[in-house]
């Protein structure tokens, strides 16, 4: 039987005797802290990181999110500086210059319609307002969908229920055919009227990832440590969940922007959203359908929407796995 | 005698279940003095933690309900506060250390920013560079290492012993008259458990906060506690300072705990471990509530509950109908406490 050397010098079967006959009172600063302390000397010490810094070197190591981010600075820019960008006013027309095919005379990159207004000005104003909506759609339904899951999963009991089901309600509600009625209704609406419309929809799914978050959240350990330690409702609610929380609502934020743009486009096609002469890349295509020979006025704009999506949907990818570790694929 | 600084009364406590009412905690009472550390005792499910985390409201009703009882603490009722007093108590006057360091700070704030956190909640007009400066002093306090560098550092770069220190010094920010530490070191493998548990010792000399340690490990309470509760199936079964309960125990549920840990000093084959399963919450067996376990059970004991009543003085108290049948009779610990 092997005998251990304790401390203070006496043997024993164990290295120390164990709580019951008087612990060797430790130091606090004694063993295993020493021990870090020792590697910090020989320069060893672990980089501390934050969650974000992680977050971050997740995402940009994530080849297509990087892809998919650069796509959208370059699109949304031109959109953001589309007066500096467009070589052309939206509506400036050139009787003289009609169904263009693309051309690097007088900068008609993608040609011109019937009446001789530069398609790659159009299209770049119509990014502006399809980036405006989608932007404006997503950031409105997430916070409201934010705001009612918070308080749904928090609170729990019949506020939770009363919620979930206007949700639910909301939910089975058909959109389209509303947004027809309504835009019936209104008239055929600017950019804004579409946009409130649109939040309208949007904001349920982003409640229900919401509640449910804070539904399994509530219970952890450290909400019940700060709510011992006096925390009020708000603060654990929005000081120690929510931040836990951040990842899925982003991740859901950005797919909500691709999804937007598109019903925006679907609507526009439709003839029920945004009303000429402002374009709108779905106006852009529902415009071209007039033309069917005029192939670049459908290509192009039909072709932004495409890449606008995809790119936001990639984004979105990145930032799931780099914020969202428990759906993380597993990465060599 | 000083005045109690914490006495509970005929609490009762009982959770809706599917399967039927819970009485997890059954007409406990006890009292708690300036300065002292008091020991609860007991197995899982014993109501050890309930009888505490209903002082704080932290009880979660539905489907728990504090039926009955009072706990007056520097002349209020605690159990009677109203949600906006009770949150002025919390984390300021009465305090918790809770069981499981590695999930009770939160991932996403650093820990520096939450112990930040627990001293403005009570003292939101204070500068920030003055709580900066109280946190690091705390941190240094419960012997956390580099304090200014584990400032700003998240939880998941501190250990599970490193955690437990940061999670006392929260619990000490307001220097709270009442500390509650619900199985401190239940988490924590053993020799981090000696260190946090000196943390606790230093802490609680520092700032004089009377201590409720919950535990059921016997040698955290031989080595910390002035005095020992020892509950059973929701009820108190024995009541006294430490000494003269592991000197003379004089209820068989102690008795049995007692013998069932193993002696450290001799090879022992075997422990004697308690017979029979701590009973159903929900159905408790009529009469005391200990007989089916019982070495001493009778006909008695199954038709009648014993109260809680003085044995020795007025300081050891016992609910045995035949408590006096184990005066003399040693428990593993007798001689190691004489």
């Amino acid at each position: 039987m092997t005998e251990f050397t304790r401390p203070d010098g006496s043997t024993g079967l164990v290295p120390t005797n164990p709580t019951i006959a008087g612990a060797e009172p430790l130091a606090p600063d004694g063993g295993i802290d020493r021990a870090v302390e020792t590697t910090t000397e020989a320069g060893l010490e672990l980089k501390a990181r934050s969650q974000w810094q992680y977050a971050r070197m997740r995402f940009f190591r994530h080849r297509l999110a990087v892809a998919g981010l650069i796509g959208l600075i370059i699109i949304f820019g031109c959109g953001i500086f589309a007066p500096l960008v467009a070589p052309y006013g939206f509506a400036q027309f050139d009787l003289l210059h009609t169904l263009q095919p693309p051309t690097t005379a007088h900068q008609h990159y993608f040609g011109t319609d019937t009446i001789g207004r530069d398609e790659f000005s159009r299209v770049i104003w119509g990014v502006r307002t399809s980036m405006e909506v989608g932007v404006f759609v997503a950031v409105a339904s997430t916070i409201i969908g934010l705001i009612i899951g918070a308080i749904a999963g928090y609170q729990g009991g019949w506020i939770d229920n009363l919620m979930m089901r206007v949700t639910d309600l909301v939910l089975t509600l058909p959109a389209l055919a509303i947004l027809l009625a309504f835009t019936a209704l209104v008239g055929n609406g600017g950019q804004w009227t579409l946009s409130f419309i649109l939040v309208l929809f949007f904001w349920t799914g982003i409640a229900r990832v919401v509640r449910g978050l804070f539904l399994s959240l509530r219970e952890k350990e450290y909400v019940e440590a700060a709510k011992a330690s006096g925390a009020g409702d708000m603060r654990l609610m929005f000081r120690h969940i929510l931040p836990n929380t951040l990842g899925p609502i982003i991740v859901n934020a950005t797919l909500a922007v691709g999804v937007a743009i598109l019903t925006e486009s679907a609507l526009s096609f439709l003839g029920f959203g945004i009303k000429p002469p402002t374009p709108s890349l779905g106006e852009l295509v529902a415009d071209a359908q007039s033309n069917p020979d005029q192939w670049w006025l459908t290509i192009f704009p039909g072709l932004t929407i495409v890449l606008i999506v995809l790119c936001v949907n990639f984004v979105g990818d990145g930032l799931r796995d780099a914020l969202d570790p428990q759906q993380r694929r597993v990465r060599a | 005698m000083p005045d109690p600084l914490l006495s509970i009364e005929d609490l009762v406590v009982e959770f809706k279940t599917e399967d039927g009412v819970v009485h997890a905690v059954d007409g406990v009472s006890y009292e708690l003095f300036p300065g002292e550390i008091l020991g609860i005792v007991g197995e899982s499910g014993s109501g050890k933690s309930v009888s505490t985390l209903a002082l704080l409201g932290l009880i979660p009703q539905p489907p728990g309900r504090i039926v009955s009882g009072t706990a007056m603490f520097k002349g209020r009722d605690l159990l009677r506060l109203k949600k906006r007093e009770l949150r002025k108590v919390r984390g300021n006057e009465v305090a918790m250390v809770f069981q499981d360091p590695m999930t009770s700070l939160n991932p996403v704030l650093t820990v520096g920013n939450q112990l930040g956190e627990a001293i403005n909640t009570h003292f939101p007009d204070e500068k920030d560079e003055v709580v900066k400066q109280k946190v690091i002093d705390l941190l240094t306090l419960v012997g956390v290492p580099n304090p200014e560098q584990r400032y700003s550092q998240y939880p998941h770069e501190f250990s599970g012993g490193m955690r437990q220190r940061a999670m006392i010094a929260m619990a000490i920010s307001n220097s709270p008259s009442l500390l509650i530490a619900d199985e401190p070191t239940t988490a924590l493998d053993v020799t981090i458990q000696a260190q946090v548990l000196e943390v606790l010792k230093r802490v609680q000399q520092e700032t004089d906060a009377a201590t409720i340690l919950i535990t059921h490990d016997l040698g955290i309470v031989a080595e910390m506690c002035d005095r020992v509760l020892v509950m059973y199936a929701g009820h108190i079964v024995e009541a006294g300072d430490v000494a003269t309960i592991f000197r003379s125990p004089r209820h068989p549920y102690t008795i049995g705990l007692m013998n069932s840990l193993p002696k450290l000093t001799e090879d022992e084959e075997w422990l004697e471990p308690i017979t029979g399963a701590p009973p159903s919450l929900i159905n408790l067996p009529p009469g005391c509530p200990f007989h089916p376990r019982c070495f001493l059970a009778r006909e008695r004991c199954r038709q009648e509950n014993p109260p809680l009543a003085p044995v020795e003085g007025s300081e050891h108290k016992s609910a045995c109908h035949f408590s006096e049948e184990l005066i003399g009779r040693k428990s593993k610990f007798s001689e190691a406490v004489a």
